[in-house]
């Protein structure tokens, strides 16, 4: 049984799972994990390749749907409702949490249609309002100033940093409550990596924010509770300092020891 | 279900109608020849149909033999003329030319292919069949001319196919027949030719397909005499000619007798295409296990 | 024998079947422009036939070339991209595709008499259309269906996999992700194979003949009947009506059909490139 810790704000958790078990076909990719995310906080999910890290993170989004063979046990919980009930609008929940890819897909258009791409999805359909977004979103992951005097331009120029930044800006546009991250910064250089960790710690006063990452430094900078999944399975949860310092489990500790991964 | 899925099936639902407009329109025209066409083959005989040697629509006698054998013959003829020079030219660009000359080269293949039949069977006319004419004896309009025109005019799709072929075969072979110290040619002809060989034969009977199925080159060039011609210089008219000739002023049992032409016609073609897919399916299994 | 002479010999034999083919096309190309070209003035190009086609120039048959090109282009286009909407984005690999698949190979192999045929007694015939524009597009547009539907779904498929994941994520339902990503990346394949459909819709005669007529006139509707180019030609060369305005015509022809390859391969050469 994994310890559920309580949120420091006594407020109920922003993401809530109860024994979660996924399948593709008949091969079992998620094995029952059951763990809360709390409102903005950073939260970090650690483990080796093919451990369901992603498979969990696309289980959030229902991005997993789109595979065929896909299917879900139990129960997940976003904001109090159930994400996998019959009535529930899978387009607006793939709005109220934004992902991110390891590899920065720019859309082939300007930077300024990659953003509002999906606000106009949404029907934003004005200008002035579209203009505003983009420089809102831009300034929240600090590309504002690097791109303000060519949004006109393609965001296929971009540096691979600045375009996983976009990305990032991309889904802030749709005003998403949940930001999921999965494996952002892992084709990136240093000096981008390190200005993605900085908007993260930023963009948390106003989202929660669920970090994959095979990095297991990077969770220990940036995240503030981390999950260790292994084989599908939720090894342990808690803080990270926790976590990482004196670790319940022995084969968290392993793991972050690079005894395996 | 809520509005969401409800609106994502009616859009697949709308592109399914539209994606089977192509079946559909196969079905109806399968439906409609062999609806026209097939009451009157039974009337008269199938046997009659396919082997009378006498065409007289006005006296109800519809024999198909002449035109069975005319199509034969000149797709046969264009054959002989159309798969030396087309598997020479892709045996060319393929495994004797640089990547600069194949570049050069392929447009013009596909130029050769845009090239309306009507202009084939026009050149076919002004230039050929006078010089038959005048070198060979004959009225000019003969199977020969009409096999020269059909077989450059197969040359694109045999060389394509043939192209496609000997590409998909694995680099592998032609590596390690080279590392044996054979020529390039010695590779070709002993290693690549076979290999592509399932893809060669599929071109050969798509490019069988094309040349029965020509029409409008072969009226221009073939003479359209009813009889069996009895050499190649001897005019001729093939199944296709048949119907385009006379459509335009026959009625009743006469046009009847047209549609199933175009039933026998239809019935040959299919044949050849499903040939060609099996063998080209063939080739691709052999690859898949070979390797 | 010496395999090095034989390779000698086989490739001087295969250099000399190439420039064959090659001769061959030019051939034809340079003789009807050489005796078609000086037929080819502002008259000629934009009077109408006199006479039935003895004088005159051929504007009513460019016009109707282009109406019923027009026309088919229209009818396919959608059924073709629909297609290949369909058997890309909206379902895996089953029986359906498969027999979806093997309709539009069989129709591609179909000859273009067959389609006069068909279309002659369905549309002219048994639905009352006539000699008309109406049959003529329906027909012809049948024959540039498989054509569509094949260079529609290359397009479609190279357009890369993220892109689509992308949409989904940003909320978008699977039409928004086709109309939106993936028919604006594919557009440049697509109209590839339009243009080369078009190509394919001005050479031909067979089954135009039959559905569209050969009225001289300028097609006023519809079920207006109407003259193509290719038609023109090929009545004129066969009545003997004039050689010299046959060759005009097939100069026209024979122009607009490198056009349209020289555009096509342009089209495809800035496609490429944008991408690679």
């Amino acid at each position: 049984m994994t310890p559920v810790m309580d949120s420091p704000d006594l407020a109920p958790p922003a993401i809530r799972v109860r024994g979660l078990s996924h399948f593709f076909g008949s091969v079992q990719t998620l094995k029952s994990v059951t763990l809360d995310i709390w409102p903005h906080e950073i939260f970090g999910i650690i483990g080796p390749a093919g451990s369901g890290k992603s498979t969990f993170l696309r289980a959030l989004n229902r991005l997993n749907d789109l595979i065929r063979g896909s299917r879900v046990e139990g129960r997940l919980e976003v904001e109090g409702r159930d994400i996998y009930a019959p009535e529930v609008n899978v387009v607006e929940l793939r709005r109220k949490l934004g992902m991110v890819f390891a590899t920065p897909v720019p859309l082939p258009r300007s930077i300024f249609e990659n953003i509002v791409f999906g606000a106009r999805l949404a029907g934003v359909r004005k200008t002035e309002d579209l203009s505003g977004i983009v420089r809102d979103c831009l300034e929240k992951t600090s590309l504002w100033e690097e791109v303000k005097d060519r949004l006109a331009s393609s965001a296929l120029k971009l540096s691979g940093g600045q375009q996983q930044r976009l990305c990032l800006a991309r889904i802030l546009a749709l005003r998403p409550d949940v930001i999921l991250l999965d494996e952002p910064t892992s084709g990136l250089d240093p000096i981008s990596t390190m200005k993605i960790e900085e908007t993260l710690r930023q963009l948390k006063r106003d989202y929660t924010i669920i970090l994959v990452t095979n990095n297991t430094k990077q969770a220990g900078r940036v995240a503030d509770r981390t999950a260790f999944l292994l084989g599908g399975e939720l090894v342990e949860v808690g803080p990270t300092d926790q976590m990482f310092t004196s670790p319940a489990d022995r084969r968290t500790d392993d793991y972050l020891r690079g005894r395996f991964g | 279900m809520n509005k969401l899925d409800r609106d994502e099936r009616l859009v697949k639902l709308a592109l399914l109608v539209l994606a089977f407009s192509a079946v559909a329109v196969l079905a109806v025209i399968t439906v409609f020849i062999f609806g026209e066409g097939t009451p009157i083959m039974f009337k008269h005989g199938l046997g009659k149909f396919l082997f009378g040697s006498d065409w007289y629509p006005s006296e109800k006698s519809f024999g198909l033999l002449p035109m069975i054998v005319g199509s034969l013959f000149v797709t046969f003829g264009a054959l002989v003329i159309g798969v030396p020079l087309g598997l020479a030219c892709a045996i060319f660009l393929t495994e004797f030319s640089s990547r600069r000359l194949r570049r050069l080269l392929k447009p013009v293949i596909e130029l050769l292919a845009g090239i309306p039949s009507v202009v084939y069977g026009f050149i076919g006319v002004v230039i050929l069949v006078p010089f038959i004419r005048t070198t060979l004896g004959g009225p000019g309009l003969s199977v020969l001319a009409a096999s020269i025109i059909l077989g450059i005019m197969i040359l694109p799709t045999i060389i394509s196919i043939s192209i496609d072929s000997l590409q998909a075969v694995p680099r592998s072979y032609r590596e390690g027949s080279i590392a044996l110290g054979t020529t390039r040619w010695q590779t070709t002809r002993m290693v690549m030719i076979p290999a592509a060989r399932s893809g060669i034969i599929a071109s050969i009977v798509l490019g069988m397909g094309r040349a029965i199925g020509e029409t409008m080159a072969v009226i221009m060039v073939a003479g359209n005499a009813v009889s069996i011609p009895g050499s190649p210089l001897s005019p001729v008219r093939t199944l296709t000619s048949n119907i385009a000739l006379e459509m335009g002023y026959a009625s009743g049992e006469h046009r009847q007798a047209l549609f199933a032409t175009g039933v026998i016609l239809f019935i040959i073609i299919m044949v050849l295409n499903t040939i060609a897919t099996v063998t080209s399916r063939r080739a691709r299994g052999k690859r898949k296990t070979a390797a | 024998m010496n395999p090095r002479r034989e390779q000698k010999i086989a490739t001087a034999v295969l250099w000399f079947f190439v420039l064959l083919t090659v001769f061959i096309l030019l051939f034809i190309i340079v003789y009807i422009l050489r005796k078609g070209l000086p037929v080819l003035s502002g008259s000629f190009l934009t009077r109408n036939p006199v006479d039935m086609g003895r004088a005159g120039g051929i504007f009513s048959t460019i016009i109707g070339t282009i109406v019923l090109t027009l026309a088919a282009i229209l009818i396919a286009t959608p059924l073709g991209v629909g297609t290949a909407i369909y058997l890309t984005e909206y379902t895996w690999e089953n029986r359906l595709t498969r027999v979806i698949r093997f309709g539009a190979e069989c129709l591609a192999g179909i000859p273009s008499i067959i389609f006069g045929l068909f279309g002659f007694i369905l549309f002219v015939t048994k639905l009352g259309f006539g000699w008309s524009i109406l049959s003529g597009s329906l027909t012809l547009s049948f024959m540039l269906l498989p054509t569509i539907i094949r260079t529609s779904e290359e397009a479609i498929r190279s357009v890369p996999r993220d892109f689509r994941e992308v949409s989904f994520s940003l909320g978008s339902t699977r039409w928004q992700m086709v109309t939106r990503v993936v028919l604006p990346s594919a557009i440049p394949g697509i109209v590839t194979g339009i243009i080369l459909s078009v190509g394919r819709a001005i050479g031909e005669t067979a089954a135009v003949i039959f559905t569209a007529g050969s009225a001289l006139n300028i097609p006023t509707s519809l079920f207006s009947s109407s003259r193509t180019m290719s038609v023109h030609f090929y009545i004129l060369a066969r009545e003997g009506i004039s050689l010299d305005n046959a060759y005009g015509t097939a100069a026209v022809l024979i122009i607009a059909i490198l056009g349209i390859n020289i555009l096509t391969y342009s089209l495809m050469n800035k496609y490429i490139r944008k991408y690679q």
